[in-house]
């Protein structure tokens, strides 16, 4: 399985499980479809991003730091869109990052460097 | 009369006893070990001023058979150009007519002392790997060893493993077409059936019987079966334990096929994968696999952790 892909289903899952935390939250119980839609596109964008980056880095500590980062500002943009909840949104956001960050560094295969 | 003290007296037997080098280019060490056919001298060659390790037969009557066997056994390991199975440096006679072959003298510890040093069991199955390699690559040419054992095994002190002893090899026609054109020297196996070569707690059950023409390699997958039993001690593993059952095999047909598909098992074992010679059930495999991957299923459990506590304290 390749790096991004790995990035993409793990994103996803850990996305769509972020989003259905939200029937926990009676005040946007209304919105969770929308929210777990949202929340899945989300880790989905940042696994493809932390995919591809663990296809081109292999460092397990910027990997990691790349994921926090992606995931927190992604996070955070949803949060300002929300206007706020900024660390039930932010917090969980990175930490899926940091997850995202580590397992594409770790898993999957990276194409061999072609004889020159 | 005066007498000899004990010191004294074993000095002379021992001077008595040391094979006389003085028409060769090395120069009497030490003894550094005995066997059946030959023993093993620890010796300087004078050329390259360098330290090697010098076989000679043990008895001064030579006869073409010994003479054949020394020779080719020298020719078997020289032929045997591996990383794994120390070289043959030189061959040659003695003033006495004994033969001799020198090889690289290999400065560390024998399997059995190194397991004994407490290394890990990751370190021991390292090492029990590229021993199985060095017995696939001999297999592959046609050299079956025989006498695969703790004591026949060096860990080199740059950690590299080698496989020593191959006195009692048994080599394939092709192979013995190679190495030697004399007919002398050609005596098929020069082991007649009946006859039990190797090392009793080591030996598989055909070779046990003597039965010389049904041994072949997975002979040797028994033995380094029995040397893996060794290796694991009271450290086994349910899938460890299984790939020295299987190794160990009664029959040769239920015995991994080659030293090379038992490496590959140990592998799998070593990467936390299943291993063919073990099935596992549900509850072992999802163990397996959370043992392997520690660090993300804890990371995966601290973001559930973090949820939890995120839904409590929003509801707080």
């Amino acid at each position: 399985m390749s790096k991004p892909l790995i990035g993409v289903i793990l994103g996803a899952v850990l996305g769509a499980i972020d989003g259905l935390t939200a029937w926990f939250t009676p005040a946007v119980r209304d919105q969770l479809g929308g929210i777990v839609v949202g929340s899945t596109i989300k880790g989905i964008i940042a696994g493809i991003a932390i995919g591809f980056f663990a296809k081109k880095f292999h460092s397990l500590p910027i990997g990691i730091l790349f994921g926090v980062i992606v995931g927190a500002i992604l996070a955070f943009l949803v949060a300002l869109m929300q206007g706020g909840y900024y660390l039930e949104i932010v917090l969980p956001g990175t930490l899926v990052g940091l997850i995202v960050g580590f397992a594409t560094q770790k898993y999957g295969t990276s194409p061999s460097p072609a004889n020159s | 009369m005066k007498w000899l003290s004990d010191d004294k007296l074993n000095r002379l037997r021992m001077i008595v006893s040391e094979p006389d080098f003085s028409s060769t280019k090395y120069t009497f060490q030490k003894e550094l070990g005995r066997g059946g056919m030959g023993t093993v001298y620890l010796c300087e060659d004078r050329e390259l001023n360098r330290l090697v390790a010098v076989k000679v037969l043990n008895t001064p009557d030579i006869t073409d058979d010994l003479r054949g066997r020394m020779i080719r056994e020298a020719q078997i390991i020289a032929g045997l150009e591996h990383p794994g199975i120390v070289p043959v440096h030189d061959v040659g006679t003695l003033s006495d007519g004994r033969i001799f072959y020198a090889m690289k003298f290999v400065r560390g510890l024998r399997l059995d002392e190194y397991a004994a040093q407490g290394a890990s069991l990751r370190d021991r199955l390292r090492k029990f790997q590229a021993v199985c390699d060095a017995v696939a690559f001999a297999h592959a040419h046609g050299v079956i060893h025989r006498d695969l054992k703790p004591q026949n095994i060096m860990i080199g002190s740059f950690g590299e493993v080698l496989v020593l002893d191959w006195g009692v090899a048994k080599t394939q026609s092709s192979f013995q077409q190679s190495i030697s054109t004399n007919p002398r020297q050609s005596v098929a196996n020069q082991t007649e059936d009946g006859t039990v070569i190797g090392t009793r707690d080591y030996m598989s059950p055909e070779q046990a019987r003597g039965e010389i023409d049904r041994i072949d390699q997975r002979a040797d997958v028994f033995s380094l079966g029995a040397v893996l039993r060794f290796l694991l001690a009271d450290k086994a593993t349910k899938p460890a334990k299984a790939i020295c059952l299987k190794a160990m095999g009664e029959a040769p047909e239920s015995r991994y096929t080659s030293a090379t598909e038992l490496s590959a098992d140990i592998g799998r074992l070593l990467d936390a994968e299943p291993v063919l010679a073990y099935r596992e059930n549900a509850v072992e495999r999802v163990s397996r696999w959370v043992g392997k991957n520690r660090f993300l299923v804890l990371l995966v459990l601290a973001y559930l952790l973090m949820r939890i506590f995120l839904i409590f304290t929003s509801r707080t």
